[in-house]
């Protein structure tokens, strides 16, 4: 992580279309409540100093969360600044179906979590692999132009949004 | 059927595709043409990614036995199972059974070529399986029983209005459906249904890696992760050149395959999955429980198919048809492609220039011989390909097997003049076009009575029923003297015989026997700037009997030229070259057809002749002894030309001397050689030049110009007007 990633990260973004909201340890909570849209479902977050329980994202995850939450809150393992991707690492707890099934995925990025490009992220989800885990590299929302034009939102979420932890 | 029938029934289906499907191909395909090359001019290391790629390819092919037990292992180790099938029978089989140990009565599937080749869907429907397509395109198709189009958009040939008439005559809606939203809004909620009851999720893989058993799938909807991880049980099918060492060999991939495909940096979803996968399973019957609370284990099974890529493998040709990452770029780069779509440019699976090359080596030479003829050999895919793979070099190894599979036909007197070239059996059209220079040195002989000949309204009847010549295609007119004549006949016979740039220009059948006058012109250009000049031998480069398919006399013609042109090398002569189409045959195709070194030589020293313009203006000639511009002018390059890059030089060349250029930008003209005078495809050929046509719509008040023979003749009878070569442009008149 550097500040030119971070830059390069929010821009990307930007070009996507995805919102990024800064926030800290201190303002987690009170952040998440005012962006999420309810029902929200989350997975927990395993970060230091913040958590979902103080929120109004419910955990952990069940079937019919997945189906009626508007959003679900998820962490990342990384982020990658040059396309603005959300490196997804998927575990027992069901981040993937919470950053799947909503029509809203919010994630939470660490911003040392931020790194410069494909190959340095393929070099970290390498060793994930060899351990028999998985991940995804999400950009921007769901889309398909297979109905005659492009249209957001198919069997994804179709808004993205990322809460930046500054401090972290 | 006879020869005639059957080109008829090709142009009849050539022109109900056009008609039904051409509009909505043409908007699709040019758009995601256009994209990739917006997304490569932003993206600095695509060339370098390229090479990588490829060799990372050649080594994982190279290496496939010992990947293939690393990743059994690999797999095996992660707790799935992994069954290589020797044929589409045998994973159908396979599967059938997996389906049945777990009592399967419905299977989502994210979309897969893969499958489609082994008739998958077909077989588990067989055995009681509902299968769902979740990929919309795909859905539409299921919905549609049509098969798909295109690698990538395999609905692509449907329009809006067409999916959502097919929509509302199936489903039925209360509100018919009209927008691209509410058809999407739809199918994602019929098809969420089938996924959340689904006892088994289906996807294919883009890349496999050995070392850890990851699945990687590249989507942009997100259906293949919902179909990986929604049910306990997942399978994914994929041919086994799919697999990669490991990780580190993803990037160049990750990297190039949706800018290749779409335009795209990268895709919404890069899905990594090393099943069984983590995520706990969902249970949807038991909604208000945790996810993975109840008593189900997941469970994976990966099918590696190999249905002939083994044997293709092995083929020295064939083999770097597995290189393909199936991203569709040589599909929408192809001119006919985007006129006519992979209903006509594709055989049982796949679709597009890679086609030939997939069909010939999973289901045999039959299945690519209906499309084959489609590449003309234009070569705008090769710069696309992000592997690298020669894909009009795979269409002419398969025209050539398929031309020694052809019956002999009782018309080879026909054109038995024509031979003896080096092919055993081959088409009568075939041998007449793959003859051309010595159709053209006869014909230049005895003109001008072969010209009034050819052009008799009979003659042109009997030339379509039985040689497959277009009635309506205009026919080279040969010239009675030829560029060697004119140039023999010229006094003085050296002018600057001391100069240090001596130029050998290469006569091309169609320079020295048809277009002369840009032989001429070639000549004084070259002269007036200071260029000792001589003519090497008419003989035919190859690039005639190549697109035939006729290898082997490509080969003995190429040969000959060389041995012609060793001298001059030897004496550092430059060779210069007016056709663009036998220029790429020294620089590209000639590495197929000459041993390293000759093809080497050859490559380096042979010039396109504005390029070499360009060079001697850049060395310090004087641009005044060229002549003026008086007129602008409309340009159009040649394709084979652009692939070599060097059609940049024409344009530069016109810039400095002043000249006002506009230039187009198809892919192709349509014309491509002996395509378009063929019956079959005149058609087809005249839709393709029809958008140069429109390009040029309001160039009345230029001048035009083309670099090639064939793109001179289609914009000919296109436009009714004039065409001549840019060094037409340039040359001094000849001294008195």
């Amino acid at each position: 992580m550097s500040d030119t990633d971070t830059q390069l990260f929010a821009s990307s973004l930007a070009a996507i279309d995805v919102p990024l909201t800064r926030t800290d340890t201190a303002g987690f909570a009170s952040t998440i409540d005012s962006l999420v849209t309810g029902p929200a479902v989350g997975v927990p977050l395993h970060l230091d100093g913040v958590s979902l329980d103080d929120t109004v994202v419910q955990t952990p995850p069940t079937p019919r969360l997945l189906r009626e939450a508007e959003t679900g809150v998820t962490g990342v393992g990384h982020a990658i600044a040059e396309h603005g991707t959300l490196v997804i690492d998927s575990d027992d707890a069901g981040t993937e179906p919470v950053s799947l099934y909503p029509p809203t995925h919010l994630a939470v990025v660490r911003e040392s979590d931020i790194l410069p490009d494909v190959a340095s992220a393929t070099d970290s989800v390498g060793e994930r692999f060899a351990a028999g885990k998985s991940s995804i590299f999400a950009t921007g929302v769901s889309s398909t132009g297979d109905m005659g034009a492009l249209v957001k939102g198919v069997h994804g979420p179709k808004h993205v949004e990322v809460v930046l932890l500054t401090d972290q | 059927m006879s020869a005639q029938s059957e080109r008829r029934r090709k142009a009849r289906k050539l022109r109900e595709l056009l008609d039904a499907e051409g509009d909505a191909v043409y908007e699709n395909v040019t758009h995601l043409n256009q994209g990739r090359y917006d997304a490569i001019e932003r993206f600095d290391e695509f060339e370098t990614l390229r090479t990588e790629a490829r060799s990372i390819k050649e080594d994982a092919v190279e290496n496939l036995p010992s990947l293939i037990e690393t990743l059994r292992e690999s797999v095996e180790e992660n707790g799935g199972s992994v069954y290589v099938a020797d044929d589409a029978d045998d994973a159908t089989r396979y599967i059938r059974e997996v389906a049945e140990a777990k009592d399967a009565r419905t299977l989502v599937k994210s979309k897969s070529m893969t499958t489609e080749e082994i008739e998958l869907n077909e077989s588990l429907e067989a055995a009681g399986v509902d299968v769902w397509e979740t990929d919309l395109g795909e859905f539409v198709l299921q919905v549609a029983d049509e098969s798909p189009s295109h690698i990538v958009g395999p609905s692509l040939h449907k329009s809006r209005e067409e999916v959502a008439a097919l929509f509302n005559d199936v489903f039925d809606p209360e509100v018919p459906f009209e927008t691209a939203e509410e058809l999407t809004e739809f199918a994602r909620d019929y098809l969420g249904d089938r996924i959340r009851e689904a006892d088994i999720g289906m996807t294919g893989a883009n890349f496999v890696l050995a070392d850890s058993g990851t699945i990687t799938i590249v989507t942009n909807e997100g259906n293949a992760r919902k179909s990986a991880v929604t049910p306990d049980t997942h399978i994914a099918v994929t041919g086994v050149e799919k697999i990669l060492p490991s990780a580190a060999d993803l990037d160049p991939f990750v990297n190039l395959i949706s800018r290749a495909a779409t335009g795209q940096d990268i895709s919404q979803y890069v899905s990594m999955l090393t099943p069984p996968v983590e995520t706990p399973t969902i249970d949807f019957e038991n909604p208000d429980e945790p996810l993975g609370s109840g008593d189900a284990e997941r469970e994976f099974h990966l099918v590696l198919i190999d249905n002939g890529r083994l044997a293709m493998r092995d083929d020295d040709q064939l083999r770097e048809t597995l290189y393909c990452i199936r991203c569709g770029a040589c599909a929408n780069s192809c001119g006919n492609f985007q006129h006519v779509g992979g209903h006509a440019f594709g055989g049982e699976t796949y679709t597009g220039g890679i086609a030939t090359g997939w069909e010939a080596g999973v289901e045999g030479l039959d299945s690519a011989a209906e499309f084959n003829d489609l590449c003309t050999g234009c070569s705008r895919c090769v710069n696309a390909c992000p592997v690298k793979i020669d894909i009009p070099w795979i269409n002419t190894v398969v025209r050539d097997r398929l031309n020694g599979e052809a019956t002999p036909s009782d018309l080879e007197f026909l054109v038995e003049g024509l031979t003896p070239d080096a092919e055993g059996t081959v088409t009568p059209q075939k041998r007449l076009f793959g003859n051309f220079g010595t159709l053209a040195r006869l014909g230049s002989a005895t003109a001008p009575l072969s010209n009034w000949v050819a052009d008799l309204g009979p003659v042109r009847t009997l030339m379509d029923r039985y040689l497959g010549v277009a009635p309506d295609r205009e026919l080279p007119t040969f010239q009675r003297e030829t560029l060697v004549d004119w140039f023999d006949s010229r006094r003085p016979r050296a002018p600057n015989a001391t100069a240090t740039r001596k130029v050998v220009l290469y006569p091309d059948a169609y320079t020295n026997y048809v277009l002369v006058d840009r032989g001429k012109a070639a000549v004084r250009t070259l002269e007036a700037l200071g260029a000792h000049v001589e003519l090497a031998t008419p003989i035919e480069s190859g690039r005639a009997p190549l697109s035939q398919g006729m290898v082997d006399t490509a080969t003995r013609q190429a040969e000959a030229v060389a041995s012609d042109l060793a001298p001059y090398l030897d004496s550092s002569f430059d060779v210069v070259v007016v056709e663009p189409s036998d220029l790429a045959m020294m620089r590209r195709e000639y590495g197929k057809l000459l041993d390293d070194e000759t093809h080497a030589r050859l490559s380096e020293h042979s010039y396109d002749v504005m390029e070499y313009v360009f060079g001697l203006l850049s060395n310090g000639a004087d641009p005044a002894a060229l002549a003026a511009p008086d007129e602008p002018v409309a340009y159009h390059s040649h394709c084979q030309q652009r692939t070599l890059g060097v059609e940049t030089y024409t344009e530069a060349v016109l810039d400095d001397l002043g000249f006002d250029v506009v230039t187009s930008d198809v892919e192709c003209c349509g014309m491509a050689g002996s395509f378009g005078y063929k019956s079959e495809y005149y058609e087809l050929s005249m839709d393709v030049g029809a958008e140069l046509a429109d390009q040029f719509a309001d160039a009345s008040d230029r001048v035009v110009v083309a670099s090639g023979t064939s793109c001179t003749e289609q914009l000919t009878d296109l436009l009714a007007r004039d065409v001549t070569h840019p060094v037409e442009l340039v040359a001094p008149d000849e001294a008195p």
